[in-house]
């Protein structure tokens, strides 16, 4: 009977061993299985250069998925970080263009502006005026969209001076790219406020259990606003580098690149409940989703098929999380 | 024949044998407590009953006959009922519509409603219980809605109801309608397994009593055979010697004062002081304010009217953050509502509200923060494999232990209390009720609401009832009975 039961509890042991290795690495091991099944197939997946792109195109894609970390954290949501992303290219843009003759930073400046207001303004809609998250950020994503296209009436902004391109197209050392040298910065001063600081750990009590998180002395409302304010700057960050990467201001810049910031934050096994997940998941997550769509690129596989594949990436992976928390 | 016989039953969670060989057995038409320490495995037991974890090993029979529970839906067509402390009712629906979700009378394809207010009628008639089918549940009381649950059992033709708790926050006189509806069960012949740390009412209603300590069901006594020591002893492990060790500790200056604090319809005029040593009581009958109060005086919410007076001077609360500044620590009555940030880790609870103590201008101190939340493990014996576990993990008792951690690291003053060992075992009480001697006894201050009237009696130095909203009046210790206290209680009914 002791022999029997001592059995049974070392398999359930590894059971839920198993499916804590699961939830916590699966993001991990798909990606690393990814990149070794490309190279068998496409033995270029792994050539530096390519590595590069990857990274290149992770960058600008892993700075809203950063922000989008913080506030799924606090159990919000951020829908308005595509619209941002556009809206903040095309005022840089504005500013950046070469007849203008202003120092690029003006541009800059005026693309981290408009990011900024924009998540000020979500963040005092959630915060404040208790507006649902999902709800107020979805209007102010279409307050974005109809500020980008009034700029201009629509029309592209071609012609931006060398300095302002320099920041997307730029390289340091002639092999390490602008963009990837920002991303980098960004990550690491994210992952030490969110560590190492009191305000990471406010903003995972405020998702975890906002009225706990008031009890113990901590202004929720300020922390709420502003992971909002956060992830509308980053999302201003993306928008200017792409534009100065593709040399001239679109109004379709950042279309659609909410869904996958919120896929790579899922993946990464952050809860969209609040108060739990990790920032380094997200970090996989960017990865799989980059190299998924650079792996199927590769492969010559039409982009609207890519669409379905990437559909299915993301609920497995979820999934995956949900069965393994079980 | 018994009507359920669960027989060596095992279940570990993450390596940790929850369960080791339980048995437990229930008869028809009688009331069986199961009671035993927070993390003794009552819950566990009832959760493999009830289909929601899996047993490792052991067998379930009902009826004499071996089945197989995988989920709640297959527990309740076995004729299992659990009725859950935290209620599981859907606030937004009808009486009716609560008691017959999922299998709503259906005619032509459509849901029957006037026989299903009907059957609902009828159904709460037999069961003497007057509540109106078409009232929506969230306006009711919890006690009308445990009894609603109950409804839903009866009417779902359970045999085996599983009570958990069921009187933590319902009043004396809501417990004796359960009572009476519990004794009309068992004349029907259903077996009531009744989870309770209290032990007057496991006296009351039940017939038989079961111990678990440590995943081992350690004995079965028929309740009028058994005394009260020899139950404390079997889920302790070892003979409690008082159970309220209080402390002398001399009375010294006033700390803190209320004058006239008021919120028209919480509270009225309440006006009472706090002096450095001192445990003061603050008792009532449920919903006389004492809650609400106070969460006034904390900053929760605002005071319309009266003044606060700390160490003589004015001061206002407008949030907690002001209260904790001026060294005041609440520890809530809904530990997992608003004591605990329930994913968290153990650590990062205790330290939540201590981190600009134990942060440089911009960074946290890791190994200052380290050292802080192992000195209150220590201090407080609290029990966990690991400090970065989320604090969900943790049985009740624990779970209260690091509430009161988190607020010990942070050297308050004043304590406040609320309800500080409710659906606690009777070890971690002790243990608690030997902090509060010590805090006091370094000339600080404890208001602690207790609706426990021996834990009110038993630690407190002084007593202020409230009673429907107002002072009812003020015992010192000497004057202390339960006569006294319910007179000022009901004195503004």
């Amino acid at each position: 009977m002791s022999n029997q039961s001592s059995g049974q509890v070392s398999s359930a042991q590894k059971k839920q061993a198993m499916k804590n290795m699961v939830s916590k690495y699966g993001s991990l091991a798909a990606l690393f299985l990814m990149i070794v099944v490309m190279t068998a197939i496409k033995p270029r997946f792994i050539n530096p250069t390519n590595l590069r792109n990857i990274l290149r195109l992770a960058s600008i894609n892993g700075l809203l998925a950063i922000g989008m970390t913080f506030v799924c954290l606090t159990g919000g949501i951020d829908l308005s970080v595509g619209a941002v992303m556009g809206c903040a290219g095309m005022y840089s843009a504005y500013f950046a263009q070469e007849v203008m003759n202003l120092p690029w930073f003006v541009g800059v400046a005026v693309g981290l502006a408009m990011g900024l207001a924009i998540g000020l303004f979500n963040g005092i809609c959630v915060a404040y005026l208790k507006v649902p998250a999902f709800v107020g950020t979805l209007g102010s994503m279409s307050i974005a969209k109809g500020l980008t296209f009034i700029l201009t009436n629509a029309k592209p902004i071609p012609k931006l001076s060398a300095s302002f391109k320099y920041l997307g197209g730029g390289m340091i050392g002639g092999f390490l790219p602008i963009p990837i040298i920002i991303f980098g910065v960004i990550l690491f001063i994210c992952f030490l406020l969110l560590y190492n600081t009191r305000y990471g750990r406010y903003v995972f009590a405020v998702g975890g259990n906002q009225k706990a998180a008031r009890v113990s002395g901590i202004n929720v409302k300020i922390v709420t606003a502003s992971v909002y304010l956060l992830s509308g700057f980053l999302a201003a960050l993306a928008g200017i580098i792409m534009t100065a990467r593709v040399t001239s201001g679109v109004t379709s810049t950042g279309d659609g690149y909410e869904t996958d910031a919120i896929a790579m934050v899922v993946i990464g096994g952050t809860s969209l409940a609040g108060g739990k997940g990790r920032l380094w998941g997200t970090i996989v997550g960017i990865l799989l989703m980059v190299c998924l769509s650079n792996g199927l690129d590769m492969l010559g596989v039409n982009a609207y098929i890519q669409m379905i594949v990437k559909g299915f990436v993301v609920i497995a992976a979820v999934m995956l999380d949900g069965l393994s928390s079980d | 024949m018994s009507l359920l016989e669960m027989k060596g039953i095992q279940k570990s969670f993450y390596g940790n044998q929850v369960l080791r060989d339980v048995d437990f057995t229930l008869e028809a038409g009688t009331v069986h407590a199961l009671m035993g320490e927070n993390g003794a495995g009552k819950s566990t037991l009832m959760n493999i009953l009830d289909g929601i974890h899996k047993r490792d090993g052991g067998t379930i029979r009902i009826d004499g006959q071996e089945v197989e529970i995988n989920s709640p839906s297959e527990a309740q067509e076995k004729g299992i009922a659990m009725i859950h402390q935290e209620l599981t009712t859907i606030p937004e629906m009808s009486v009716a519509e609560n008691i017959y979700l999922g299998r709503e009378p259906v005619k032509r394809g459509f849901i029957d409603y006037k026989k299903m207010y009907q059957d609902t009628s009828e159904l709460l008639k037999m069961l003497n219980i007057e509540l109106n089918p078409r009232i929506k549940m969230g306006k009711l009381r919890v006690a009308d809605q445990q009894l609603v649950e109950i409804a839903k059992a009866v009417s779902q033709n359970a045999r085996i109801v599983v009570m958990d708790e069921p009187t933590s926050s319902i009043t004396d006189r809501e417990v004796e309608n359960l009572f009476g509806i519990i004794r009309d069960l068992k004349l029907r012949g259903t077996g009531i397994i009744y989870i309770s740390h209290k032990m007057d009412e496991v006296y009351t209603i039940t017939d038989e009593i079961t111990v678990l300590r440590d995943g081992e069901s350690i004995n079965t006594w028929k309740t009028a055979e058994v005394t009260n020591d020899m139950v404390i002893k079997a889920m302790v492990g070892r003979e409690l010697k008082e159970q309220f060790p209080k402390i002398e500790v001399p009375i010294g200056e006033k700390l803190l004062e209320l004058k006239n604090l008021t919120i028209q319809g919480q509270f009225e005029n309440i006006s009472f002081d706090v002096h450095a040593g001192e445990i003061l009581g603050l008792v009532g009958l449920v919903g006389a304010g004492r809650t609400e109060t106070m969460q006034a005086l904390f900053g929760i919410t605002k005071p319309e009217s009266g003044e606060i007076f700390l160490k003589g001077k004015p001061v206002t609360f407008s949030k907690p953050a002001d209260a904790i500044a001026a060294k005041i620590a609440y520890v809530t009555e809904d530990r997992k509502g608003e004591g605990l940030v329930l994913p968290m880790s153990i650590a990062h609870n205790i330290t939540l509200p201590s981190l600009r103590e134990l942060s440089s201008k911009i960074f946290i101190r890791k190994g200052e923060e380290k050292d802080a939340v192992q000195k209150e493990m220590t201090g407080l014996k609290v029990k966990a494999a690991s400090v970065k576990l989320p604090v969900k993990m943790l049985s009740g008792g624990n779970q209260q232990k690091v509430v009161l951690a988190k607020w010990m690291l942070k050297e308050p003053d004043i304590i406040i209390f609320d309800e500080p060992t409710r659906g606690i075992d009777v070890g971690a009480k002790a243990e608690i009720y030997k902090l509060m001697g010590e805090f006091v006894s370094q000339g600080k201050a404890i208001i602690m609401i207790s609706s426990e009237m021996p834990e009110a009696m038993g630690m407190s130095d002084r007593i202020i009832v409230l009673s429907n909203h107002q002072m009812g009046g003020e015992l010192r210790r000497e004057e202390f009975s339960q006569k006294a206290i319910m007179a000022m209680a009901m004195s503004h009914m």
